[in-house]
């Protein structure tokens, strides 16, 4: 058993364990928490995938990033002391239920089919090339994604401030 | 100096503006003075910079060229691999205009400080200056049609934004949109005449184009085509040098701040006009110089009519500017190219100088009004000034000088480039018998003496139309008067030629060699050594013929409005529909209001008619049969289909009522239920 | 020790089983947790399940360098709609004084 499958094992039931526990804990400041070591452990699957740049990417935006933005939400959206938001669950026995035949669909899906192998070597993914791609294969959708933040800091800030701006005697 | 720093200075001289230009936008508000002075520095080191470009480049014979390959297109139908390209292109035309644009610029600018002193856009103002500034250096250093094409339309919009500088007033931003649409119906030519170079020579480089055509490759194979091309971009020009018949809209544009008359309407934007003929000369043809010198004759007599009667001291020297545009048009038409653009360098200086010296009196007629608590008089009319040397003697001085320049007054430096022109003029009738052009300048030269002594007089010398007003008349302040004085300097004639009386043997006139023309000899102008010979055989009798001419119109106006020996008012009788023609511009707008303006009116009154009648009594008829069978087919509706609609709805109903305790509102059970179709589907297919 | 083959040498499969379980985990998020903001979390970890397939497929697969293109704009998809759903999530908030999913049933109307 080399280092690789350590690693692979290790990680795979960080995961799985911190998303079971994101999902099944009660303190949603808990769940946020999980949240941030599967999202870490996901990064550490994409550096063991040879994705060097999209773990890096990932450890940006999704830690850094879209889990600061989820606790904000956590704290704008509570009244009173925010560690110990207590969340509901609804339906957890028929839903777990539920989910459970979904995800075996899923695996068994997955693991009968005869996949096509066509292994990348490590020196195959390099920044440079990546970067190669970017500019021209996937210039177009590079350049809606650019709009599409705008648009949606745009949205978003718009979405947030209007209430502000509609009482009267605030200008 | 090599060349490299050389293409590095003039980025830094082009962009310099612009940045002033970003700066004032984002941070003007902020900035002390309103950031002024970041305007006027940036230009200042502009104008530096010009200056070493210039005199470098004068230095040596060759002209630098870099270049940027900025789109690439693998292949183009039609045209093949294509590469289009930006670039810097600086020889002595280029460097010399750099130096106009950046010192008449710097001049405006730092006259702007006292002018347009308590504005309530005044950081928007010098924002906007710089933006023009940038847009002009853009045309002059470009190497190429394409990138000439982009400045010139931002020339056009910064000069929109600054007529429209006062956009509260309806007049000013009536001139302004009309600036900018009168200026569009040239550009559209301009464009189909790049484009047929275009489409032919797969390139935009002023170089290759004229490497083309003098390899003997002619757009589509046609002389008439290039004389197409070359009259379709002398369109451009037209529009942005208020050529006739686009002359209409400069001297609405005089309802902007009177700094921005002098930079835009007198020394610059108006002036691209003649530099693009300038840079287009080698590859147009005898055909298009000849449209473009009647083009510019009737210009000129045009404008100088209209200018005698004008009573508004901008409004004049507006129709001045157009008419001595018309005279650089006519003089680069007939071949005399170093005479033309030297007509427009030393124009610029005097120009300039006379709208920034009518806005020094518009500016100390205004205080005075403001004084009197007076509202109603007309600060610009010149029949309320007179009398005003003894109160703003720098002013007057300046004036007098630039209006000895403006009238051809030896000594001057508009005396050696409209000696030039004439002389030009007259040697290529000589040649080919168009003897009209010669007489229409000669004319135009009596009269541009005429009226802007009449100018002078009625505005500085005589009786003033009001004592208490001139009694408290001041001069304007530093900022306003050291500007003329620079530009007073420059109109004198040893800062181009040492001798007074012949320009030809002047640097500057040695360094604006004629280009060579690219076209085929049978079509091409008459050639430069010709043209110089028949000059130097007519030349003396021209300056003499110029002298004479331009005192006599200056002792006519002497005669008519200080000693007031001749009466105007007599003489305005006498002429009778011919002044009422002049005095209301010779109702070009009023026939352009008429004929285009009313046409299209029309036009669409004639199609809405015809929607109404024609269209709409089809629609009509066709409505009262499709109304008659729909009555029937009503009945039957109602008998039949009702019957079966009216049971499934019923149904429909029956079963919805039944299925509407599904829809419980709840987003995560409509999520819930998506999730279990698919599961159903996936299920399915692996029965399968 | 002695260990099945399929066990000793993580591949592809192993990878997805990996992403088909936090799907369901997400998914499971979404249907059942009431609170909006854990709704969101549910779908970080759906899209976070997708891309690791990308990028499995690309390693393993014959996606090539395009996995891992198709994954960066995945993340940054999901950075707009955190941001968007986070304003939504607020605007809820403003106006029914609750994230609860529950109370949220104007699609009956």
């Amino acid at each position: 058993m080399d280092l690789f499958a350590i690693a692979f094992y290790v990680f795979a039931i960080l995961i799985v364990g911190s998303a079971a526990l994101m999902v099944f804990s009660k303190n949603i400041v808990h769940s946020a928490f999980a949240l941030m070591f599967t999202l870490a452990g996901v990064a550490v699957f994409y550096a063991l995938l040879h994705a060097g740049f999209v773990a890096v990417t990932q450890l940006l935006v999704y830690v850094g990033g879209i889990l600061v933005l989820l606790l904000f939400g956590v704290m704008l959206t509570t009244r009173g002391s925010f560690m110990d938001v207590k969340t509901r669950s609804v339906n957890l026995l028929p839903s777990t239920f539920f989910v459970a035949i979904v995800g075996g669909l899923l695996i068994f899906v997955f693991v009968s089919t005869d996949w096509i192998l066509l292994p990348l070597t490590e020196d195959q993914v390099s920044l440079p090339g990546l970067g190669e791609l970017l500019m021209t294969d996937f210039m177009l959708p590079f350049q809606v994604a650019g709009v599409l933040l705008l648009l949606s800091i745009i949205g978003a800030v718009l979405m947030a401030v209007r209430k502000k701006t509609l009482k009267p005697g605030t200008q | 100096m090599g060349m490299d720093s050389l293409i590095l200075f003039s980025l830094f001289a082009l962009f310099l503006p612009l940045a002033g230009f970003v700066v004032l936008i984002f941070f003007g508000n902020r900035l002390p003075r309103e950031g002024d002075w970041v305007a006027t520095g940036a230009v200042a080191v502009s104008f530096v910079l010009s200056l070493i470009i210039m005199f470098s480049k004068l230095a040596t014979p060759d002209s630098v060229t870099a270049t940027w390959a900025w789109v690439q297109m693998g292949n183009v139908p039609v045209l093949g691999g294509l590469t289009i390209e930006l670039g810097i292109l600086i020889d002595n035309l280029s460097s010399i205009m750099l130096v106009v644009v950046t010192l008449i610029s710097l001049l405006v600018h730092v006259y702007s400080m006292g002018y347009m002193q308590g504005d309530s856009r005044y950081g928007r103002y010098f924002a906007y200056l710089g933006f023009f500034t940038f847009s002009m250096l853009g045309i002059v250093i470009t190497h190429n049609l394409l990138m000439m094409y982009m400045f010139w339309e931002l020339v056009g919009l910064s000069s929109y934004l600054l007529i429209g500088h006062y956009y509260e007033k309806k007049s000013a931003s009536n001139a302004a949109i009309k600036a900018f649409v009168v200026n569009r119906i040239g550009d559209a030519g301009m464009f189909i005449g790049i484009m047929i170079l275009f489409v032919h020579f797969a390139t935009f480089s002023f170089d290759a184009i004229f490497g083309a055509v003098a390899a003997g490759d002619l757009p589509f194979a046609s002389q008439a085509w290039l004389t197409a091309a070359g009259v379709l971009i002398f369109c451009g020009a037209i529009g942005k040098s208020a050529q006739f018949p686009l002359h209409v809209w400069l001297p609405d544009a005089m309802e902007g701040p009177t700094p921005v008359s002098a930079l835009i309407h007198a020394a610059t934007m108006v002036a691209a006009g003649v530099f693009l003929v300038a840079r287009m000369f080698p590859i147009l043809t005898a055909d298009a110089l000849l449209v473009i010198a009647y083009i510019g004759a009737a210009t000129a007599l045009l404008a100088a009519t209209v200018a005698i009667t004008q009573y508004d001291i901008k409004k004049v020297l507006a129709w001045s500017t157009i008419s001595q545009l018309g005279y650089m048009i006519l003089a680069l038409g007939v071949g005399a190219y170093a005479a033309g653009f030297m007509h427009l360098v030393t124009h610029a200086a005097f120009k300039a100088g006379l709208f920034l010296g009518s806005g020094a009196v518009i500016y100390a007629m205004h205080a005075a009004l403001h004084k009197q608590h007076d509202h109603q008089t007309d600060a610009q009319d010149i029949r309320n000034m007179g009398g005003l040397r003894g109160k703003m003697p720098v002013t007057y001085w300046t004036f007098l000088i630039f209006t000895l320049a403006i009238s051809g007054i030896p000594l001057t430096s508009g005396f050696l480039s409209k000696d030039e022109i004439l002389a030009g003029t007259l040697a290529f009738s000589t040649l080919n018998g168009h003897f009209l052009l010669p007489l229409t300048a000669f004319l135009v030269a009596g009269m541009t003496a005429f009226y802007m002594f009449r100018l002078v007089i009625l505005t500085f010398h005589g009786k003033p139309s009001d004592k208490d007003r001139l009694s408290i008349i001041r001069e304007a302040p530093g900022v306003m008067t050291v500007p003329l004085i620079v530009l007073a300097t420059l109109s004198l004639f040893f800062f181009y030629s040492f001798n007074p009386l012949g320009a030809s043997s002047g640097w500057l006139y040695q360094a604006l060699e004629r280009p060579a023309s690219v076209v085929p000899e049978a079509i091409g102008p008459i050639a430069a050594s010709v043209l110089y010979q028949a000059v130097s055989s007519v030349h003396t009798l021209v300056m003499i013929l110029s002298i004479v001419i331009a005192v006599s119109g200056l002792a006519f106006a002497w005669l008519v409005y200080e000693k007031r020996s001749i009466s105007a008012d007599k003489m305005a009788a006498a002429m009778g529909p011919l002044y009422r023609g002049s005095y209301n511009k010779w109702y070009f707008d009023e026939m352009y209001q008429a004929v285009i303006v009313n046409g299209t009116l029309a036009l669409t009154h004639i199609s809405n008619w015809f929607d109404n009648r024609i269209i709409d009594g089809i629609v009509n008829g066709a409505a009262t049969v499709t109304q008659g069978i729909s009555k029937i087919s009503g009945w039957i509706d109602y008998m039949f289909i009702d019957g079966l609609v009216n049971f499934l709805a019923n149904f429909t109903g029956a079963i919805g009522m039944r299925l509407r305790k599904i829809q419980t509102g709840k987003v995560q059970n409509y999520l819930v239920f998506a999730v279990f179709g698919f599961l159903v589907i996936v299920f399915f297919f692996m029965a399968i | 020790m002695v260990f099945p083959e399929w066990l000793a040498e993580p591949g592809l499969n192993h990878f997805l089983v990996v992403s088909a379980i936090l799907f369901s985990l997400g998914l499971l998020a979404v249907i059942s947790r009431r609170n909006i903001i854990m709704v969101l979390m549910g779908i970080e970890l759906i899209l976070n399940s997708a891309n690791l397939n990308f990028v499995a497929f690309s390693r393993y697969g014959a996606l090539s360098l395009e996995g891992h293109m198709i994954a960066l704009f995945v993340i940054i998809i999901a950075a707009a709609e955190a941001a968007i759903a986070l304003a939504i999530a607020l605007n809820i908030y403003n106006r029914f004084g609750s994230v609860d999913v529950e109370q949220i049933s104007e699609l009956k109307e």
